[in-house]
């Protein structure tokens, strides 16, 4: 079991990720956007952090960034969601500090195969 | 894994519903160059177009994403917002609105539309558009690489794999990564410590300084291995090959890089992407239209405050039996501080009652959003200039009232605009402000919401409408109304005062039809009108549909509640006025109106029709244009009661609207007065 943080504006998909994660066990803390997800992670200690890319206010990228600089989450793997499939947004997430993607639109067995990628 | 996606697409629908509204409202208040705007429209349809390829509705997500990149190139400065691609735009909303309506309810969105708007955006874009990739089965499915024949080696694959210095810091784990290969086949690792520092004078605890050498033995594809290593592609060196080349073929098949679109991988899950795309679409259609809400977090807050307090004042009451039984000697006192606990109680319950009630309360702006657009579109077509005024937007109304409100609304701002306001050239010859006024406004007074429907438009022509009452036969020659009830004829069935129809509001329903509905959410409807200077309609609703104002009334023992909206007037009979006829229902003359007699415990099959006394109690209420007159025996007391339904627990019981429990724990029957005057007419032509 993990504690995974799922940050998203679009409370379906954050429902349906919520959900999938919990029926395999894992624990689920909700963000519903960027600023919301920054201050859930602090003080939780994410084993993954799954985040949107597109949400008002703060967006993914810029709160990946920002948990990168937390001693928390230097190391923890942060998937962002995307409906971008092109290299140049991938790339986007990787310089900032992203571990990894999930394209838009996924069910939820590729999102598991996904996480069970990073978390053991 | 199996999921029932179903659960998630009705909260999936809701919010693009929202965003939908948001993206026309935001639309219609672009302003050139106005980045900011144009963020949050694009954001909205891209969260659309996300959720609907995830939930399964891939012509949605598909005609989103034209739309998508539209407004990308409209944020990014590449695409002017002109009135023409805000228009086209708009439809586009329009489009979508329906498809999500139609995946929604079950039926069908028209295809011819979303095909022509999706040409026009498509045709605005120009030929570059990259066709959708969304929705499951556009990419190229499998492994998507050309390596030719060694994409599935059954012998198996050596890889070199050197991470570079940083990839740790973005949360990649070497040794997480090998235990998926290991899920693959069987997996022998070597490390390669060759890049390691020599000395400790510059080593970085964060860096990766190893390299492996990794054999994975088993039948495994190619484009598996490029998987487990797709996030780190361009943040190591990485070669895979079939390992019985590996020795001989490695300069020919190194390096072994994923494609050079760096896409490649992505393709692998395709054959997931069906049951995305497939499977949930079939069971969208269930979700029903008022079946779940939002709240707001507030409301939910005060309600469990209130919890707290009734559970104190619980706790207190018991305190006060615990004390009486301990000490029976001060039993005045105690009485004392139980009569305030119960009054405490009767307080808590009260409150309780009014928050849960306002749980389904909803701002009534979620009707009013939709009328700056319908505004925008006729204007346009109708070449008139309009200035639309909302207040009170935020005046709360009951869900399920709300839900039924937005027709009858349009047809009455439709009216006020096709009919009401004139040309411009008509209002400046008239002395008048070339824009036309159209107010819409919302406020509660005295347990109603009222909506006022106002225009300074020319008003409605009485004249007319006498006329045509007059050709309806709904009135006799000789009949002289009031000037203000003359008006009220509008809302009689067959009565359209318009000299031609109009493409707009001769649309199918009329007046009588936008009455007949406001009735029908407990409510009613009102006409003022002055020639030349406008018109204002108000609507009286009751602010929720489970708690209505009840006039008590005796028949027979029995109590009954009747809405007191219903009731017309009651009177004691005067017998000259009463006319009987056999096997008929009596008759009472009510001015120049004879409206049928009804004894209810005949009705109801409680007691045998009894002959009209000479003075008996009538209750005269109307429904759906229907008059009936009640006997009844006594007039009780009037209050608010709440509405149970029979059907749910029993089963229709004609004539009734359900049931309520009043204060002393007895059940009274709430009549339905259109039910009783349609039994009554069966029971007259049955009889005659």
């Amino acid at each position: 079991m993990a504690k995974v943080l799922v940050v998203d504006d679009s409370s379906s998909m954050r429902q349906m990720v919520s959900f999938a994660l919990k029926q395999a066990g894992h624990e689920v803390t909700e963000g519903r956007d960027g600023n919301d997800g920054l201050s859930k992670a602090q003080g939780l200690k994410a084993d993954l952090v799954i985040t949107d890319v597109n949400m008002p206010g703060k967006d993914g990228l810029e709160l990946t960034r920002e948990l990168r600089k937390l001693p928390d989450y230097k190391f923890t793997p942060i998937l962002v969601l995307t409906t971008e499939a092109g290299p140049e947004k991938k790339q986007e997430g990787k310089a900032a500090g992203a571990t990894g993607w999930l394209v838009k639109p996924f069910d939820p067995e590729k999102l598991m195969s996904t996480v069970n990628k990073v978390l053991r | 894994m199996s999921m029932d996606m179903s659960q998630f697409i009705e909260a999936f629908l809701e919010e693009s519903f929202e965003g939908l509204d948001h993206m026309e409202t935001e639309l219609l208040a672009l302003s050139e160059g106005d980045e900011e705007t144009l963020h949050t429209i694009f954001r909205a349809a891209h969260s659309i177009k996300g959720g609907a390829g995830t939930f399964g509705f891939s012509a949605i997500s598909e005609f989103t994403h034209g739309m998508e990149t539209l407004l990308d190139r409209m944020r990014n400065g590449q695409q002017e917002a002109t009135p023409e691609i805000v228009n086209l735009l708009l439809r586009a909303v329009d489009v979508l609105r329906g498809q999500l309506q139609a995946a929604r309810d079950g039926g069908e969105a028209d295809p011819a539309e979303a095909a022509e708007v999706r040409a026009l955006i498509e045709a605005t874009l120009g030929e570059d558009t990259p066709a959708p990739a969304t929705g499951g089965g556009s990419d190229d499915a499998g492994s998507g690489n050309a390596d030719g024949g060694d994409d599935g080696a059954s012998g198996g694959w050596r890889i070199d794999f050197r991470p570079h210095a940083d990839m740790l810091r973005t949360g990649n784990d070497p040794l997480r990564m090998f235990e998926v290969l290991e899920e693959l086949g069987e997996l022998t690792v070597s490390s390669q410590p060759d890049g390691l520092p020599e000395t400790l004078e510059g080593y970085e605890p964060e860096a990766s300084y190893l390299a492996w050498t990794l054999e994975l033995r088993g039948d495994v594809e190619r484009a598996d291995i490029e998987e487990v290593f797709e996030w780190v592609e361009d943040e190591c060196d990485l070669t895979i090959e079939p390992l019985e080349t590996a020795g001989d073929s490695a300069g020919a098949q190194a390096p072994a890089d994923p494609p050079p679109d760096g896409s490649g991988p992505e393709s692998a899950p395709a054959g997931s992407e069906e049951s995305a795309g497939g499977a949930p679409a079939r069971t969208a259609s269930k979700p029903t239209e008022s079946s779940s809400m939002r709240v707001n977090a507030a409301k939910i807050d005060a309600l469990i405050d209130m919890v707290g307090e009734l559970v104190i004042t619980q706790s207190m009451l018991t305190d006060i039996s615990e004390q009486l039984e301990e000490d029976p000697s001060r039993v005045e006192q105690q009485i004392e501080r139980l009569r305030s606990g119960l009054a405490e109680l009767e307080r808590n319950t009260r409150e309780l009652q009014e928050s849960v009630m306002g749980i389904r309360m909803v701002p009534i702006a979620q009707v009013f959003n939709r009328f700056p657009r319908l505004v925008h579109d006729l204007s346009g077509q109708l070449g008139k200039q309009i200035d639309l005024q909302m207040e009170g937007e935020l005046t709360e109304i009951d869900k399920t009232v709300l839900e039924h409100l937005g027709d009858p609304l349009v047809h009455l701002v439709r009216n006020a605009i096709d009919h009401g306001i004139e040309m411009p050239d008509e209002r400046s010859a008239a002395g008048k402000d070339p824009t036309g006024r159209v107010t819409l406004e919302a406020y509660h007074r005295g347990g109603n919401v009222v909506i006022e429907i106002r225009d300074d438009g020319r008003g409605m022509n009485s004249d007319r409408i006498l006329e045509k009452a007059r050709a309806a036969g709904l009135l006799r020659p000789d009949q002289t109304p009031e000037p203000h009830e003359i008006l009220q004829y509008i809302f009689e069935p067959g009565l359209s005062t318009a000299e031609k129809l109009s493409d707009l509001s001769g649309r199918g329903v009329g007046m009588d039809v936008v009455k007949k509905n406001i009735r029908g959410l407990g409510g009613n409807i009102e006409l003022h009108s002055e020639p030349g200077r406008g018109s204002r309609i108000t609507i009286r609703l009751p602010l929720t549909l489970s708690i209505m104002d009840g006039q008590l009334l005796k028949i027979h023992d029995e109590t009954f509640v009747i809405p007191l909206i219903a009731i017309v007037e009651s009177l004691q009979t005067e017998p000259e006025n009463v006319k009987q006829a056999f096997g008929k229902l009596p008759l009472y003359r009510l001015r120049d109106e004879y409206i049928p007699v009804v004894d209810l415990a005949a009705l109801f099959g409680q007691a045998e029709p009894t002959p009209m006394p000479d003075r008996a109690l009538l209750v005269v209420a109307e429904a759906d244009n229907q008059r009936v007159a009640l006997r009844v025996d006594d007039l009780l007391g009037q209050q608010q009661v709440v509405i149970k339904t029979l059907e749910t627990n029993f089963r229709r019981v004609p004539g009734t609207a359900g049931a309520t429990i009043l204060g002393d724990g007895q059940v009274a029957l709430i009549l339905d007065v259109a039910g009783i005057a349609r039994m009554a007419a069966g029971r007259d032509t049955r009889a005659a």
